[in-house]
């Protein structure tokens, strides 16, 4: 367990590197010129090359590779070429605004998939269950932000219930921000909502099949208490590594369904920093949202470890 | 009058009571500090709402008083005398005299960066007369000075105000900046201390819209009070039947141009210019690239400007004089590339433009590039183009054909002289320069002037006071009203 735990940091830590130099290396050949755009239509020759300076854009690529990372070591993400601020606490800040968005999408799916999937599997031969599977099949093929556009459409414009957009943070006004948070978390949780409904699907599906639950029945349980108490937590395997993964669906679905939704988190300061080639900003951006999909990933190792004692004593 | 409270039933309202309202707009000011940022946006939020100079430009691009009562000008029109309003004060508590005319003329040269500050160099010095009299003596007459000074160069500044700039600017208008949510908006309320009326409403909430559709959501679902500018033409329709909103159309200062590499050729050569320029259908245009909305203009002059001419019918829609053009200067089987930014309008303005010359045998190669930053490096700094489409949004910028080392790579050296002799003239001879100038452009097709964008602001009806022109720095909040009811 202690070695396993090890070798997964060990390849987190070299994913890492990989990911900051292949973001680094992509940044570099972005055509474009970041002085330039900062400056603007009208900025001189002496300015522009003035600027450049000021950036650091003059320094060999090895350089300026080595100090952004050194920077990041030490907790210092630099400052924006655009606005001249630190990137940390904007940084922290838009953070906290996708990971709201993000675990409320989460939440949405999860509260659709698990009561959705069970029942689909349990009922499998029967109507009910049928139709969930149909309408999970269908909801798959929809992407997020067409969802969240149908939403606004029928939602904020048409009906009025919910605001169209917009972000009120949490301790500004509470009923706000989660009237705000309605639309975009059902617009990335209901597609993966059906997503996941399929996996706890076929996971329930599977444990229903097992030994165990036939000898559970014939002690005379029913099927529903029979999963209740023997087969939940088996079926829980598969979900947890799916979710691990939707969870970075989610993170790219963020990026998207910010824009439409006017939310200030970081996939709206990654879209805004690439046009504007504040390159420090996208390496952050990047590294940042690199990092939380292998912590995710690790956690889910370790927790895949948790729910199946089996795969603990496997070397 | 009976309807007040009316307004229940939805939870979406932005702006809380009658005193507030709230503005989308697209663009995002980066910081607050326009002396060292360019770009439109923060001059838009800032100018005559935080920031007053001593004068200002009205919606018909005129030159209004506003912290100078009047002014008058030497026989030499090289020296301006200000009289300045009493009892002025800054947000801050100082008040504004005549060291703040010195100190903000003079901080342009000394701690501005935006390249826009040589507008300035004409000014020789700066005296102070007396408290309420400023004196600014140029180094040779220029009306393009005075006129400079009506947009954000002319701000006045305290020297006790501009410890911190990017975020807590402090001026002599009628607003303040209370609060900036980078990403999402900025909230303006009135200024306890204002020399002039109060505004009508006392919190204005500058809410910033990447994406237009979500901007016309936030208005259709009551998140907002005002589109600042519409930007999609396909959806004013939609506003226009809403009994809810009122549309203003007007101009703006923005032509959108098909650029000509004058420099190179074949453009270099007159005729095939001219060629182009019939071969355009510039109305047709119009209606797929901005439904029939804008202004066909002929040349870089918006009706707004005085020396404003409609040439709009100098070179009519004509294929075959095109061809024979074409022919006179023997280019047979010519293909141009057309590099423009990844933009809406220009990408659907280029495909008109394609197939407009296409009738006329000229093979065009469409190069979509990301903007600003490859646009900026490819076409506007390294001139790596034939032909290109972009919106040019200053005012004035006709000027630009006065440099020829300017990405049209014109080199005209009598449109470089009327320029400078229309700067120095009385303002009738100004006029009179500036439309020889923009006669001999439009007779040298050095451009084609493809249409002028329109100004369009979409408001709930309750909102009165919103300029029908676009034609400063300026998203002028001061008139801005309440409709009784």
């Amino acid at each position: 367990m202690l070695f396993q735990l090890t070798r997964r940091l060990l390849i987190l830590l070299a994913s890492l590197a990989v990911a900051s130099v292949l973001v680094f290396g992509f940044m570099a050949v972005l055509p474009g010129d970041p002085a330039q755009v900062a400056l603007g239509v009208n900025a001189t020759p002496e300015l522009l090359a003035r600027t450049r300076h000021e950036f650091g854009l003059d320094r060999p690529l090895v350089v300026r590779y080595l100090d952004w990372i050194g920077g990041l070591l030490t907790g210092d993400f630099g400052r924006s070429y655009v606005t001249g601020e630190r990137i940390g606490p904007s940084l922290v800040d838009r953070y906290g605004v996708t990971l709201w968005l993000v675990g409320a999408g989460m939440l949405v799916a999860v509260l659709i998939a698990v009561p959705a999937g069970v029942l689909a599997a349990v009922r499998h031969r029967r109507i009910s269950g049928a139709v969930i599977s149909g309408l999970s099949q269908l909801g798959v093929a929809v992407p997020g932000f067409l969802a969240g556009i149908v939403l606004v459409q029928v939602f904020a414009v048409s009906l009025g219930l919910v605001p169209s957009g917009g972000w009120t943070p949490p301790v500004v006004d509470p009923v706000e921000f989660l009237l705000g948070l309605i639309l975009p978390a059902l617009s990335l949780g209901l597609v993966q909502g059906a997503v996941l409904t399929r996996y706890v699907r076929s996971a329930v599906l599977d444990v229903l099949r097992e030994d165990y639950i036939r000898t559970a029945r014939a002690k005379g349980l029913t099927p529903f208490r029979a999963l209740l108490r023997h087969g939940l937590r088996n079926a829980a395997v598969p979900v947890v590594t799916v979710l691990g993964l939707q969870l970075t669906t989610l993170l790219v679905g963020a990026v998207v369904v910010e824009r439409v939704f006017v939310i200030p988190g970081l996939g709206s300061l990654l879209l805004d920093a690439v046009g504007n080639r504040d390159l420090l900003v996208v390496q952050d951006v990047v590294m940042v949202l690199v990092l939380t999909v292998l912590l995710v990933n690790f956690l889910v190792d370790v927790l895949y470890a948790v729910l199946n004692p089996r795969l603990r004593q496997v070397g | 009058m009976a309807g007040s409270g009316c307004s229940a039933g939805s939870t979406a309202t932005a702006s809380r009571g009658p005193d507030a309202i709230s503005i989308g707009f697209t663009a995002e000011p980066a910081n607050l500090d326009f002396t060292h940022t360019d770009g439109a946006a923060i001059p838009q939020a800032l100018l005559y709402n935080v920031y007053q100079g001593l004068v200002r430009l009205d919606q018909h691009g005129k030159i209004q008083p506003l912290l100078a009562e009047s002014w008058t000008l030497s026989q030499d029109r090289t020296v301006y005398d200000f009289h300045l309003r009493a009892g002025v004060r800054f947000s801050n508590g100082a008040p504004f005299t005549a060291e703040d005319v010195r100190f903000s003329v003079e901080r342009v040269r000394t701690d501005w960066t935006i390249s826009l500050k040589s507008a300035m160099d004409v000014v020789d010095h700066v005296e102070v007369v007396s408290p309420t009299r400023a004196r600014v003596v140029l180094s040779r007459p220029s009306n393009n000075w005075l006129f400079a000074m009506a947009g954000r160069l002319g701000a006045m500044f305290s020297p006790t105000g501009v410890a911190d700039l990017a975020n807590t600017p402090v001026g002599t208008g009628p607003y303040q900046v209370v609060q900036h949510t980078r990403g999402d908006s900025i909230v303006l309320a009135a200024n306890p201390g204002y020399w002039g009326p109060p505004p009508t409403y006392t919190t204005v909430v500058l809410k910033y819209f990447k994406d237009a559709t979500a901007l016309t959501n936030a208005l259709l679902s009551n998140g907002i009070d005002v589109i600042s500018a519409v930007t999609t033409p396909e959806q004013v329709p939609r506003l226009e039947h809403d009994t809810r909103f009122q549309v203003i159309q007007g101009t703006t200062t923005g032509e959108v141009v098909l650029a000509f590499n004058n420099a190179r050729p074949p453009l270099h050569d007159v005729r095939v210019r001219q060629a182009l320029t019939y071969a355009i259908d510039r109305r047709a245009l119009l209606d797929v690239v901005w439904a029939g909305r804008g202004t066909l203009i002929g040349s870089m002059v918006p009706p707004t400007d005085p020396w404003y001419e409609d040439l709009s019918g100098a070179y009519p829609h004509d294929p075959d004089r095109a061809r024979a053009l074409l022919a006179e200067a023997g280019q047979t089987g010519l293909t141009l590339r057309l590099r423009v930014p990844n933009l809406p309008y220009a990408v659907s303005a280029a495909q008109v433009v394609k197939s407009d010359l296409g009738r006329v045998g000229v093979g065009v190669d469409i190069e979509p590039l990301d903007f600003p930053a490859v646009w900026l490096k490819q076409v506007f700094t390294d001139h790596d183009y034939d032909l290109s489409i972009i919106q040019h949004v200053e005012n004035r910028d006709i000027t630009t054909f006065g440099n020829p080392r300017y990405y049209w790579g014109y080199d005209n050296p009598e449109v470089a002289r009327l320029l400078a002799e229309a700067d120095q003239g009385s303002e009738a001879e100004q006029v009179e320069d500036m439309r020889r100038v923009a006669r001999t452009l439009s007779d040298d097709a050095a451009a084609d002037w493809l249409f002028l964008l329109p100004n369009v602001v979409a408001a709930k009806k309750r909102v009165t006071g919103l300029a029908v022109n676009q034609v400063g720095d300026s998203f002028d909040l001061t008139a801005l009203g309440r409709a009784a009811g």
